[in-house]
């Protein structure tokens, strides 16, 4: 019935079963799963676009509400630029000493990979301390998330983008405690590299904030 | 994931991940002047190189930190990036044509507004 | 005694100026005593539960349920869980339609209905949430889980613990739609719950917000489970499966989960601005301050029309293994079924508006997204083409999978082809919001997705348990649904022309009446369709033994049949080879025969309590949230937070089944395929 659509039989007849079980070598190393060991990476690359897809609603979102001040503050009023361009400098290094980080693992260098994470948390630290700050200033000028529509999406996208970097320094805190105790085994390894992806898509979106919240926003 | 298990992509090397700072630097410096320094162009050109040097910057750490490529998971990862990308254009194009439109026929004060704003 | 109107516009006043630290907004008014059918249905709520938890502590079974089950990452038990989720919420979800039906069939014959406004809203607005949420999507996640890694040749799914998690989340945010019914109300919105309505002011009380936190708490379920399964399909393929020698079940639930992926975002984002509005006082969606309620109808279909797709997709690809394996011949233009299944996937971001054409964005945006919303079904006929072809001189068998599937192949071409009318936006504005769109996708959502749901349970239910389902009872469960289903929606379509709007609990004309008691008759034949499924299992489970298959009772054409009925827990002692479509039927054609010796230890996860027990915090976090009892919020929240950190320091995960055991099972004797030498 469907013989005329198989194609010929291959040298030595079917082999159906694979009975050498090809993720099974003798003299393996560790005892970590090497056959899954792609499936982590794609996974949480999955994960990574549909934040992304998330965070593009709520751009979506500032698009649509981020000239309705209802008659109050606008982000000519509001924002500090000079304060954004040291939060985005904050950011951007953090960026560069995860990397550096990485190098360091690969090379399995644990102390020094270790040195460079605790770096990029204290500059990821550094970053939420300024948006903490001017949260705080906003609000004691009256311009809460409450205040107007353009104030609500404003904290509500810079916010959750905060709470993403917030996240990503208490996983980064695991995971140091997590090499400390474990070393750098294969399963760190892929933790690291997952934050890693985590944290420079953090810079990515941050890029999206500064631009279309903050410049957009006072130039217009 | 060690280097030597995953030939085909070494992550970056110190100098890859200067050259992508650098970029970046330049990329965030260039808009961020044009606004603070309250330099003289119009608004459309500034939006211009807002979300042009914005949108190359992206691109600067989907390469130098993110290092994207499209052999990485069979192309899945860049496949997937493509696909994400093309979803965002629809859904921020498309939300904003439909909004503008629906604000057009259906806010009924805005005209009203309109005019005022236009007042000399 | 209050209305219920009344005590809940005071609750809502009560919620504004005094909540109190401890108990929140909880009080001795939360119960419904003062409506008799919620309070008898309450009443034998908790008898049924008494003689299922007696029961279950009389026979020692909690041991057994929690290491067994409850904590099992295995993907076949974890879709087994779904499925029983999902009947158990079908059987909420039609109570609340039987109730719409006799209220309605009530009212416009001139009599009181015998629910009141307040109450009946609250009953349509949850019917749609359950059968969406909680029937649909565990059913249609359900299969996915327990077929796909067999038809791939594969152990079990990309993250087994995150498959165990993704179940019990759902779970959480079924379990507060059930509590909803008895401690406090729910919401009165519609399913979609567009604001204003649905914001602070108009909705005051707690309905909205156990909408939104058992939305909120599923919907992160469900998209790490699209995360899972797609990963599962890019990467655990056995060898020699490339990717057109797929089957087309898993290229749809390839196609599924991307779309899970890419669109529960949308509405975890839009509905967590509107928690936003509700909690912290944001104006995105509010009347004033510059909030605009489109902005939400506009987010909620961009979800809304993938969502759709997400439901019947998984479906299609049910009836493209069932008319192959009852037709006893190969299925019809394979590529053109993937390619139809990509571009449907693809298209499906594009149509949205068609769901509010008469929000006023004006004839270019309709006219753009009318043509659009036709085009998308022609992809869907060249699929039944491809299955009509398939059944052309084929032999067909009238099993009951083949029946259901002949009557959604009649039934769901209807409910397209009113689709297609109702694309036409200046038809569309006669109709929007009338009877006739309610027939419309109920139509398809019964016709396609409930029918091929029965479908499947039928035709895998022996690959699961090892018996069939009971013929009889499975007989009189379709034509139960089939007959009951046309007597049911026909006349909605009548009324919807003739004007009737949706959601009307009042009618000030009689002459709808006949209609409407026409549907309510439809209605009880349903529910005699529902009754005999639940017979048929009863019936089937306790004849089990006269209805024992062999482990390939269809002469089936994928690899979910080359195991044993069921599949040991390991699914396949050596991973298949494949080299031709449609592999198990190559396989047998070319006499394929199960190894029996060269047995290897098989590397497997250990099961976990991590999901039920972080999903248990989340419950109850959720339950918190709604009555504004911030420090049990705050509590759980941590709990949950803390309980998961600890899990990942858990380097402990797997073990190996050693080659022993493997070969026991193996060589049991307890299976029909034929073992080499």
């Amino acid at each position: 019935m469907t013989a005329s659509l198989a194609g010929p039989a291959p040298e030595g007849g079917y082999q159906f079963y694979v009975t050498e079980d090809p993720h099974h070598h003798e003299g393996h190393d560790d005892h970590d799963e090497h056959h899954h060991e792609t499936g982590t990476m794609l996974g949480f690359w999955i994960y990574l676009m549909s934040d992304c897809l998330i965070f593009g609603i709520l751009f979506a979102v500032h698009a649509v509400l981020g000239t309705s001040y209802a008659a109050g503050p606008s982000p000519a009023d509001l924002f500090e630029i000079d304060k954004i361009l040291l939060s985005t400098f904050f950011l951007l290094f953090s960026s560069i000493t995860y990397g550096f980080a990485v190098i360091n693992m690969q090379q399995d260098k644990q102390r020094a990979m270790m040195l460079w994470l605790i770096v990029t948390g204290l500059f990821g630290g550094a970053f939420l301390v300024m948006e903490v700050l001017e949260f705080q200033h906003l609000w004691h000028l009256g311009a809460g998330p409450g205040a107007s529509a353009f104030l609500s999406s404003f904290w509500i996208l810079v916010g959750t983008h905060g709470l993403h970097v917030t996240c990503g320094s208490i996983w980064l805190v695991v995971l140091l405690a997590q090499v400390q105790m474990q070393g750098l085994t294969h399963e760190n390894k892929r933790r690291i590299m997952c934050l890693s992806l985590f944290w420079h898509f953090l810079d990515l979106i941050w890029i999206g904030v500064f631009s279309f919240v903050y410049l957009t926003g006072v130039s217009l | 994931m060690s280097a030597q298990q995953h030939g085909h992509d070494s992550h970056g090397s110190y100098k890859s991940y200067i050259i992508g700072f650098v970029l970046s630097v330049s990329l965030t410096v260039v808009p961020f002047w044009i606004v603070m320094a309250d330099v003289e162009v119009s608004l459309s050109i500034a939006l211009l190189i807002i979300f042009g040097l914005g949108a190359i910057q992206i691109l600067v750490h989907v390469h130098y930190f993110l290092h994207v490529t499209v052999g990485a998971e069979d192309g899945w990862q860049a496949m997937s990036l493509v696909f994400t990308a093309i979803l965002l254009v629809i859904i921020l194009a498309g939300s904003i044509w439909v909004m503008v439109h629906l604000h057009e026929n259906m806010m009924p004060a805005h005209e009203q507004i309109e005019r005022v704003r236009n007042l000399p | 005694m209050a209305s219920p109107t009344a005590s809940t516009a005071a609750h809502g006043a009560d919620a504004v100026n005094t909540t109190h630290w401890f108990w929140g907004k909880l009080g001795w008014d939360i119960f419904p005593f003062y409506d008799p059918i919620i309070l008898g249905t309450f009443i034998g709520t908790c008898l049924l539960g008494v003689a299922v938890v007696g029961a279950i502590t009389y026979f020692r079974l909690w041991g057994y349920l929690w290491k067994e089950w409850f904590t099992s990452i295995d993907h076949k038990k974890i879709g087994i869980m779904y499925m029983i989720l999902g009947v158990i919420m079908l059987v909420r979800g039609f109570a609340d339609a039987l109730l719409m039906r006799l209220h309605q069939a009530l009212a416009s014959a001139g009599y009181v209905g015998f629910l009141p406004a307040y109450h009946y809203d609250q009953v349509f607005t949850v019917h749609g949430v359950i059968m969406i949420f909680f029937v649909a999507m565990p059913f249609v996640t359900g299969f996915m889980n327990y077929v796909m890694p067999l038809q791939i040749g594969a152990r079990d799914v990309a993250f087994p613990f995150l498959n165990n998690f993704s179940f019990w989340l759902t779970v959480s945010g079924a379990v507060l739609i059930m509590i909803s019914l008895f401690v406090g109300e729910f919401a009165a919105t519609g399913w979609l719950a567009y604001p204003p309505l649905s914001g602070l002011t108009f909705s005051p009380g707690v309905g909205m917000d156990y909408y939104l936190w058992s939305l909120n708490i599923a919907g992160i379920g469900t998209t790490l489970s699209g995360i899972n399964l797609v990963v599962t399909l890019v990467k655990m393929r056995a060898p020699g499966m490339t990717w057109m020698k797929m089957p087309v079940f898993c290229w749809t639930t390839l196609c599924t989960n991307v779309l899970i992926v890419a669109t529960f975002p949308v509405l975890s984002a839009t509905l967590a601005l509107l928690t936003a509005d509700r909690y912290l006082g944001t104006h995105f969606f509010t009347n004033e301050m510059g909030g605009n309620p489109m902005m939400y109808v506009n987010l909620i279909w961009i979800w809304g029309h993938p969502e759709v797709y997400i439901l019947t997709l998984p479906i299609f690809g049910i009836y493209s293994e069932i008319v192959p394996t009852f037709c006893k011949k190969r299925l019809f233009g394979y590529t053109s079924m993937v390619y139809a299944t990509c571009v449907i996937m693809i298209l499906s971001y594009i149509v949205w508006l068609h769901h509010f054409f008469t929000m006023g964005a004006g004839a270019d945006v309709n006219s753009f997204f009318g043509i659009t919303t036709m085009i998308i079904s022609i992809p869907t006929g060249a699929k039944l083409f491809n299955w009509l072809f398939t059944m052309y001189k084929g032999r067909i068998h009238y099993e009951l999978p083949m029946l259901w599937t002949v009557a959604f192949m009649l039934t769901f071409v209807v409910g397209g082809m009113t689709g297609v009318l109702l694309a036409v936006p200046p038809a569309d504005y006669v109709l929007h919001n009338s009877l006739f769109l309610v027939a419309h996708f109920h139509n398809v959502i019964i016709g396609g997705v409930v029918f091929g749901i029965f479908a499947g349970i039928n035709y895998w239910w022996p690959k699961a348990f090892g018996f069939k389902l009971h013929r009889g009872w499975g007989l009189v469960s379709f034509w139960g649904w089939v007959v009951g289903f046309w007597f049911a929606f026909m006349p909605l379509y009548i009324l919807g022309l003739m004007g009737v709007t949706r959601r009307l609990s009042r009618f000030e004309d009689t002459f709808y009446g006949i209609y409407f008691l026409i549907a309510l008759v439809g209605a009880l034949m349903i529910g005699v369709g529902v009754l005999a499924f639940v017979m048929q299992i009863v019936v089937s489970i306790w004849k089990r033994e006269e209805l024992k298959v062999g482990d390939d009772p269809w002469g089936g054409r994928t690899l979910e049949w080359s195991t044993t009925s069921p599949p040991p827990y390991y699914n396949f002692a050596f991973s298949p080879r494949v080299y031709e479509l449609d592999s198990w039927h190559h396989m047998k054609t070319e006499g394929a025969a199960r190894p029996t010796k060269g047995f290897v230890p098989i590397h497997m996860p250990h099961y976990t309590s991590s999901g039920i027990v972080i999903s248990g915090f989340m419950t109850v976090m959720g339950f918190a949230l709604i009555w504004h009892v911030w420090w049990l919020a705050a509590l759980t929240f941590f709990a949950s937070l803390v309980w998961g950190i600890a899990h990942t320091f858990n380097y402990n995960r797997d073990y190996y089944v050693p080659a022993d055991e493997v070969r026991a099972i193996e060589t049991a004797g307890n299976t029909s395929i034929p073992a080499a030498e």
